[in-house]
């Protein structure tokens, strides 16, 4: 009884916090019981029919399923791919940089897209590729033919991807650098008395080193795999690039809120949900098994 | 082979520095571009072809658009409005839940913590959260960017990491002195993490000033448009019509494509400013949220 005399407060304290967590995360998943009726607004959820899994079908069998599956798989593999090693490599040539004045302007400025926010990073690469954007004059000026590219449904994910890299690379590169700052010393030292390049002493010392650090943000990664940047893709992309650009999240916004399927919305989010969870659970399997680290 | 070393070694600086370089200009050219571009004459932009390397002619007469425009001071304050009472409560909040979650010997502790954790995987999607805030009442008004988001519990796990390494002894010495959870929180956790709480104020900081898509779907009217809302109309939308009024339509034309660009700045300049200030915190917050991984 003293005890609850003293943590009462403790109890008062979570009070708040649960009630977050009740109304806002766990609410909704009763919202989700919409996926699994045929919702009209007047009877409100318990009131809907039922219909069993026939969203789930009408999605499954639809021609959008494999498009945006596709979508949202090449578009992650490709930052994956392109974008998560690019800090790495920004780190590993920082690191060469003996002028610390150099160093430190090259730092700042390859920091500084993070802090602009997206919607002017979207609003810029729109302007930059119009049709008489500043790509385009300087590819006309070469002889190519001026377009506008974001219409063009086989530049979307380049312009995807480069942008992302252009935005992320000096702020991802900080852990790396980070990470850097903890190798050993006297090991580069002892590499110099044995004559190793310094090529050697990067591809020997340096990178071996910050090895860990890669392995947990690459895990980190995968388990944000489907997570793909649906924002930036709603606000790049149109109808005329949707082949190339539709992602699941992005066809549920749609569906959803734009289309008014309320419950065909909330089924395909339901996949979604269970996609990113295999996908984590199978990326922890792989990189528990290759480099003995792992999130659980 | 004295020699070979040598060659090697130089290449490799060469190498380096003239990536660098590359990466610094590629970088930074964007941000110049929309400079020069926002204080140049309208027509002489649009007539102008390829790269600019100084502004074309000099008018601010896109700026004088710009502040015309009630859009944009209405989302600047919006945007405060959302940044002060959002970013206090996620504080509030967060700091509470670490606190408890941080407790030793307290038995629901293991299980809430699981059941926070879940919700991390688990979410009901954008309609079911979309009727919950409906039905709670938030739709159009500026808290339905605020409640629905007052705890990311990413944060949540930060923040409790940092107060369990806070010393016992600390608290059970107030303890013995007859302070309760209220005290030993307020008195002794926070005045020890201000490192921590920092970082928390410039993550949810961030994260609200980019905020747009939630505040998109939850607010229909424009007046409470936050300031990235208002920017997705003039640069995505491309209404910039409005700023423009008193032009022709020729002029319309011209004088919006300089508005883009000075709406850019408007919106980023401020940004840009701060960000040299709070720069060594971002670093320290990299390595804070890494520690957890």
């Amino acid at each position: 009884m003293r005890d609850f005399a003293i943590n009462k407060y403790l109890y008062l304290m979570m009070l708040p916090v649960i009630a977050y967590y009740v109304i806002f995360h766990y609410a909704p998943l009763y919202g989700t019981l919409l996926a699994f009726k045929d919702y009209s607004p007047a009877k409100g959820i318990a009131g809907s029919e039922w219909i069993g899994l026939a969203n789930f079908k009408d999605f499954f069998t639809s021609f959008y399923f494999w498009r945006i599956l596709k979508n949202t798989v090449i578009i992650s593999l490709y930052t994956l791919i392109f974008e998560f090693p690019a800090p790495i490599l920004l780190a590993l040539l920082l690191n060469e940089v003996r002028s610390k004045y150099f160093k430190r302007v090259a730092q700042t400025v390859t920091y500084m897209p993070y802090f602009i926010s997206l919607v002017v990073i979207c609003g810029m690469i729109v302007s930059f590729t119009n049709a008489d954007g500043v790509i385009n004059n300087v590819f006309t000026y070469l002889g190519y033919d001026g377009q506008a590219m974001l219409q063009k449904a086989g530049l979307f994910r380049p312009i995807y991807v480069l942008s992302e890299i252009w935005q992320r690379i000096g702020w991802e590169s900080i852990i790396y650098m980070a990470a850097l700052t903890g190798i050993d010393q006297e090991q580069y030292e002892a590499a110099r008395m044995d004559g190793a390049s310094r090529f050697k002493m990067i591809t020997h010392i340096t990178v071996p080193g910050i090895m860990p650090t890669i392995s947990i943000m690459f895990i980190l990664r995968i388990g944000n795999m489907l997570n793909v940047g649906f924002e930036k893709i709603i606000l790049l992309y149109n109808s005329l690039t949707y082949e190339t650009a539709d992602v699941i999240a992005s066809f549920v916004y749609r569906k959803g809120l734009l289309e008014f399927n309320w419950s065909y919305s909330t089924a395909v989010g339901i996949f979604n949900s269970i996609v990113n969870l295999a996908l984590l659970i199978i990326a922890n399997r792989i990189t528990r098994k290759i480099s003995e680290s792992s999130l659980w | 082979m004295d020699k070979n070393y040598g060659i090697s070694e130089k290449s490799l600086d060469i190498f380096v520095y003239a990536v660098l370089s590359l990466l610094i200009l590629v970088t930074l050219y964007p941000l110049l571009y929309v400079a020069f571009a926002s204080v140049s004459e309208a027509s002489k932009l649009v007539a102008h072809r390829g790269f600019l390397y100084t502004p074309l002619g000099f008018s601010l007469e896109a700026y004088k658009g710009v502040f015309k425009n009630p859009g944009i001071l209405r989302g600047y304050q919006n945007t405060f409005f959302i940044l002060i009472f959002g970013v206090t409560l996620n504080l509030f909040l967060t700091g509470l839940g670490a606190y408890v979650l941080s407790r030793k010997n307290v038995f629901w502790n293991k299980m809430f913590m699981i059941v926070i954790v879940l919700t991390m995987f688990f979410n009901g999607g954008l309609i079911p959260l979309y009727l919950v805030v409906k039905g709670v009442g938030l739709i159009d008004s500026l808290w339905s960017v605020i409640f629905p988001f007052a705890i990311s519990t990413f944060n949540l796990i930060i923040m409790r990491t940092a107060f369990q390494s806070i010393p016992d002894s600390l608290e059970e010495s107030a303890k013995i002195d007859g302070a309760n959870h209220f005290t030993i929180f307020f008195r002794i956790i926070v005045p020890l993490s201000m490192p921590v709480i920092a970082v928390m104020i410039l993550y949810y900081t961030v994260d609200k000033w980019n905020g747009w898509f939630y505040a998109s779907i939850f607010l229909k009217d424009t007046k409470l448009y936050p300031l990235q809302l208002v920017l997705r109309e003039i640069l995505i939308a491309n209404s910039t019509e409005s700023m423009a009024s008193a032009a022709s339509n020729q002029d319309k034309f011209q004088i919006g494509e300089t508005i883009k660009y000075a709406t850019i700045m408007v919106a980023t300049v401020p940004v840009l400013c701060v960000y040299p200030f709070v720069q060594k915190y971002f670093v320290k917050g990299a390595m804070v949220g890494s520690l957890k991984g």
